[in-house]
């Protein structure tokens, strides 16, 4: 899901970029009111794991890779603001460091994978979750349904933004200047190897960082408004 | 709270593991013949698919050049699955340590006791 340098034309990065500067100014003034200093290194934690994780390539046989983020259990754990300073930090050093998304790119995939993730995944396990005991099964089949959906949601933007390219920008023989394929192309092959594979690996990777905290530590699951 | 601490430092250790046992990320893609993400060919790849590389894909391409390119060291692409595991364990170590890094410094100026 990290868009290269090239896929999106300026007209499609720009308001992204335009967007997401702010965006982490606000993020940063609302984890300054619900994280205190003692947390850092869970967010430090939090940020690199996402990192580590999406170097996790998953093969479907004879087609793509694709990877969780890591986002949604970030974000249920430290809060869905929290999720975006810290998956976006991750995603920043992988386009400069490693080549894994685009420079020009950065306000797109911190808007997919830092904003999108986060807040859809972090909602949809609190409505799930309830207020179901901090050690209930419920919790962690709630990060899991929220991991799923998240990542999924995620990857249809990600294909819109895809799959408008040819719509904004032709050449003058004709070619798309862009990412080349159209919205009913990308869109549905975003959304059906998410669906069919890496929304999975997402929700196990949710799932089990949950179960663990349960027994290990189940304090670390209340740090923001988890606890009821 | 000790408690946490001890949590939060056994989670790093966890971290760690993961970061050596990284090379899954590239071995299985390599093993099942899966290419790149969708969306995210290169050049070369995008010419093997459509007959040509679209304009401003082509010149917005070249805009950056990674100093670890696809978590390996420069150069290292081409010397077998085994290097570049290396490489990837490599950069997973030194992306870990930027990361922690810049995310300890901002929520150490940041945050409030």
């Amino acid at each position: 899901m990290h868009i290269p340098d090239g896929y999106l034309s300026p007209q499609t990065y720009v308001p992204f970029y335009a967007f997401i500067v702010p965006y982490l100014a606000i993020a940063s003034n609302k984890v300054k009111k619900t994280l205190r200093s003692r947390h850092v290194p869970l967010l430090a934690l939090g940020a690199a794991f996402s990192f580590v994780i999406m170097m996790f390539n998953v093969p479907i046989p004879g087609g793509t890779t694709g990877h969780a983020v890591g986002g949604v259990i970030v974000a249920i754990l430290l809060g869905p603001w929290a999720a975006s300073i810290a998956v976006s930090i991750a995603l920043i050093v992988q386009a400069l460091l490693f080549g894994d998304g685009g420079i020009t790119a950065i306000g797109a995939n911190c808007f997919n994978m830092g904003v999108v993730i986060p807040f859809a995944g972090y909602y949809i396990y609190k409505l799930i979750a309830g207020a179901s005991e901090i050690t209930s099964p419920r919790r962690w089949v709630a990060g899991a349904i929220a991991g799923y959906l998240g990542i999924n949601i995620a990857a249809v933007l990600a294909g819109i933004e895809f799959g408008i390219q040819p719509l904004i920008a032709i050449a003058p023989d004709g070619h798309p200047l862009y990412a080349p394929y159209p919205l009913s192309v990308a869109v549905p092959a975003m959304a059906g190897e998410h669906l069919m594979l890496f929304g999975f690996v997402e929700a196990l990777v949710t799932a089990l960082v949950i179960k663990y905290l349960q027994k290990a530590d189940n304090e670390l699951l209340t740090i923001y408004g988890g606890a009821k | 709270m000790s408690k946490n601490i001890s949590t939060v430092k056994k989670m790093w250790i966890g971290l760690g593991v993961l970061a050596l046992f990284s090379p899954i990320g590239i071995i299985l893609p390599d093993k099942f013949k899966a290419g790149s993400a969708w969306g995210e060919w290169s050049p070369e790849e995008i010419e093997k698919m459509l007959g040509y590389v679209p304009q401003g894909l082509k010149k917005l391409g070249e805009l950056w050049n990674a100093p670890f390119p696809d978590y390996d060291f420069k150069g290292w692409e081409s010397m077998g699955i085994s290097m570049q595991s290396l490489g990837y364990i490599a950069s997973a170590v030194i992306g870990i340590a930027v990361i922690a890094g810049i995310t300890m410094l901002l929520g150490k100026v940041g945050l409030k006791d």
